[in-house]
């Protein structure tokens, strides 16, 4: 198989949360502060979910709708909020825009919602990520099936959503075995995995085994 | 001592690979943290295992400590009080000497460093005497119901600093700094965390006198009415008309008059009813709270308004699930159904403890997965992490 010219280097990444003192203590004030705040935030509360959460928390899909069902008890907006795959939306104003327009129906012809004690407001945040070169590289996909295999799963994160969310760019590993490995067909599966509602170690044994039957297909 | 090495028998597997290669980028920067002393838990136990370990990584880390007169003490013990939300009376002379101490402590320390974390009000004036690297307020209480008149003085300085940090987000004051947000962890390692034997656990139960012939539900905390220890009693009492349990409410009360009164009625109750044992600990009672926890068949942490309490971290790192209020960093330590429950009420309280005695098979799965949960979320090893990217983050 080919080796690249320029090898694949793995990247972890730490999120450094910040918080932007602006909270919502009912569904019509999530609903403002939605449109208002800056659009990391919307990043930080629908992808950046991921990287926070374990199999056994990551049932609602984002922070917003987490937060209605845990802290308002509206399982009805919690399921119109959960169902919305960040992935599908081409930048983060349209999900925004979608999140807005959720709230503002689901809110329509209701009469006053409950509203929360300040401990249990939705306070919004967004966050810096910070890049940690993990001194691994591949040039081969013998190499990079090693790399994914041991990495530390921040750069599953890194390499595939925050790449292809944040940076709008193509994600980074489809990208390199494109390009340096000349492997068009991995490529294309790899981008076809569906993130959305899963773990990170999930995305991995996907990625693995794609790599695995790829690699078993040219060994005949 | 515990060095690097040590938490990857701990740790979740290469997180301490992660965090040496985060490290190599700040390798040899200058870090200074700056507290009101280097006793007690909560931030002086974490930089006790923090400090030596990014020495150890090739960071020039020191931890300097101000110090002043009783005036000195007195006025910061009350300016925390006001900034926590209480009602206190505070003097402009008091302030005024609090600022001149401060002055004074400037001149006394070293403060050159590439980054400097104040920690907590006491220190936090000093930042006026700033001259080189980049200023954090590192804030390890809730701010967010500060007194509006100490706000407004303590926000002079605070304002000065490059950046805040924060336990939780909603425990932040107004500010016009970035506020960053870094939950605090226990060490795994330390006397009140680390392993002991079954033997240990015996021998120290047997000296507090705690009998293990029933299943024992624990809460350690203080005796104060934030801690609801008398609505533990009372869920107590609910469930121990289906369960033959034992109580154990261990905690201090500090020679504080209202703790003191409380304390008092529960040794009253701990007296009618011998299934009821109240123990009043010292402060660095570590290995007998370890050994509390780890015998508890369930661990109750029924605050009313708390700070970010670790006392959920460390008995889930034990294995115990939690009854725990719904109160400041309880509710984020607590996954519900999975590592135990968050109640608003007595009965509530009492509710899932029943479910869980009801339900055996679920303690064990529970403590499990809050172990798991700790071991992600709540060791040092991940403060470590979130402290060196914010390193990185505002030095680069």
């Amino acid at each position: 198989m080919r080796r690249a010219e320029k090898p694949f280097t793995f990247s972890g990444c730490v999120e450094l949360r910040q918080t932007l003192d602006v909270h919502a203590l009912d569904e019509r004030e999530l609903m403002h502060r939605l449109a208002e705040v800056p659009a990391d935030s919307i990043f930080f509360h629908t992808f950046g979910y991921f990287l926070r959460h374990r199999s056994f928390t990551t049932a609602y899909g984002n922070d917003f709708a987490r937060w209605a069902a845990l802290e308002i008890g509206d399982r009805a907006l919690a399921e119109r909020l959960a169902v919305v795959d960040p992935f599908a939306f081409p930048t983060l104003e349209a999900l925004r825009e979608h999140l807005v327009t959720i709230v503002q129906d689901h809110l329509r012809g209701r009469e006053a919602d409950s509203r929360v004690e300040f401990d249990r407001g939705f306070h919004f945040q967004q966050s810096h990520v910070v890049e940690v070169p993990l001194g691994l590289a591949a040039s081969t996909l013998v190499e990079f099936r090693a790399g994914l295999a041991s990495v530390d799963e921040s750069a599953i994160y890194l390499h595939t959503v925050e790449t292809r969310a944040r940076e709008r760019r193509a994600e980074a590993f489809a990208e390199w075995l494109r390009d340096a490995l000349g492997l068009p067909a991995l490529a294309e599966r790899f981008e076809r995995i569906d993130p959305y509602l899963t773990t990170l170690e999930r995305i991995r044994a996907r990625l693995l085994g794609l790599v695995d039957a790829t690699l078993d297909e040219a060994r005949g | 001592m515990s060095r690097i090495d040590d938490y990857r028998r701990v740790a979740s597997p290469g997180a301490v690979d992660f965090i040496l290669k985060l490290a190599e980028q700040v390798k040899g920067r200058r870090f200074l943290h700056v507290t009101g002393g280097r006793l007690g838990g909560g931030a002086a136990e974490t930089l006790r295992a923090e400090v030596p370990i990014l020495s150890e990584l090739g960071i020039d880390a020191r931890w300097e400590i101000t110090g002043g007169d009783s005036a000195y003490y007195a006025t910061a013990r009350t300016l925390q009080a006001t900034l926590e939300g209480a009602e206190r009376v505070l003097s402009e002379e008091g302030l005024a000497r609090w600022v001149d101490m401060n002055g004074l402590n400037a001149k006394k320390l070293d403060l050159d460093a590439d980054l400097i974390l104040v920690h907590d009000s006491q220190p936090a004036s000093l930042v006026s005497a700033r001259t080189a690297g980049r200023w954090v307020w590192r804030c390890h209480f809730d701010c967010s119901s500060a007194q509006a008149g100490p706000w407004a003085f303590f926000r002079r300085f605070a304002d000065q600093y490059d950046a805040a940090v924060f336990e939780l987000p909603g425990f932040e004051g107004r500010l016009g700094i970035p506020m960053y947000v870094v939950p605090p962890s226990i060490d795994p390692l330390s006397e009140r965390n680390r392993d002991l034997t079954p033997r240990e656990v015996a021998e120290i139960l047997g000296a507090l006198g705690v009998a293990r012939d029933k299943p024992l539900l624990v809460q350690v905390g203080p005796f104060a009415r934030a801690h609801d220890p008398l609505g533990v009693v009372n869920a107590y009492r609910l469930v121990k008309k289906h369960h033959d349990v034992r109580l154990v409410l261990a905690g201090t009360a500090d020679g504080e008059p209202e703790r003191l009164e409380l304390l008092s009625q529960l040794q009253e109750v701990a007296h009618e009813d011998p299934d009821v044992v109240v123990l009043e600990l010292p402060a660095e009672a570590h290995r007998q709270v370890n050994a509390l926890q780890r015998a508890a068949t369930i661990v109750l942490q029924k605050s009313v308004r708390a700070g970010f309490d670790l006392g959920p971290a460390e008995a889930m790192w034990k294995g115990k699930p939690v009854v725990g209020g719904y109160a400041g960093g309880l509710a984020q330590q607590i996954l519900p159904n999975v590592t135990g429950y968050t109640v608003h009420s007595v009965e509530g309280a009492a509710f899932r403890i029943r479910h869980l005695l009801n339900n055996p098979e679920l303690i064990p799965r529970m403590g499990a997965a809050g172990r798991e949960h700790v071991r992600r979320s709540f060791l040092v090893t991940r403060e470590l992490v979130d402290d060196l990217a914010l390193v990185i983050h505002l030095t680069r």
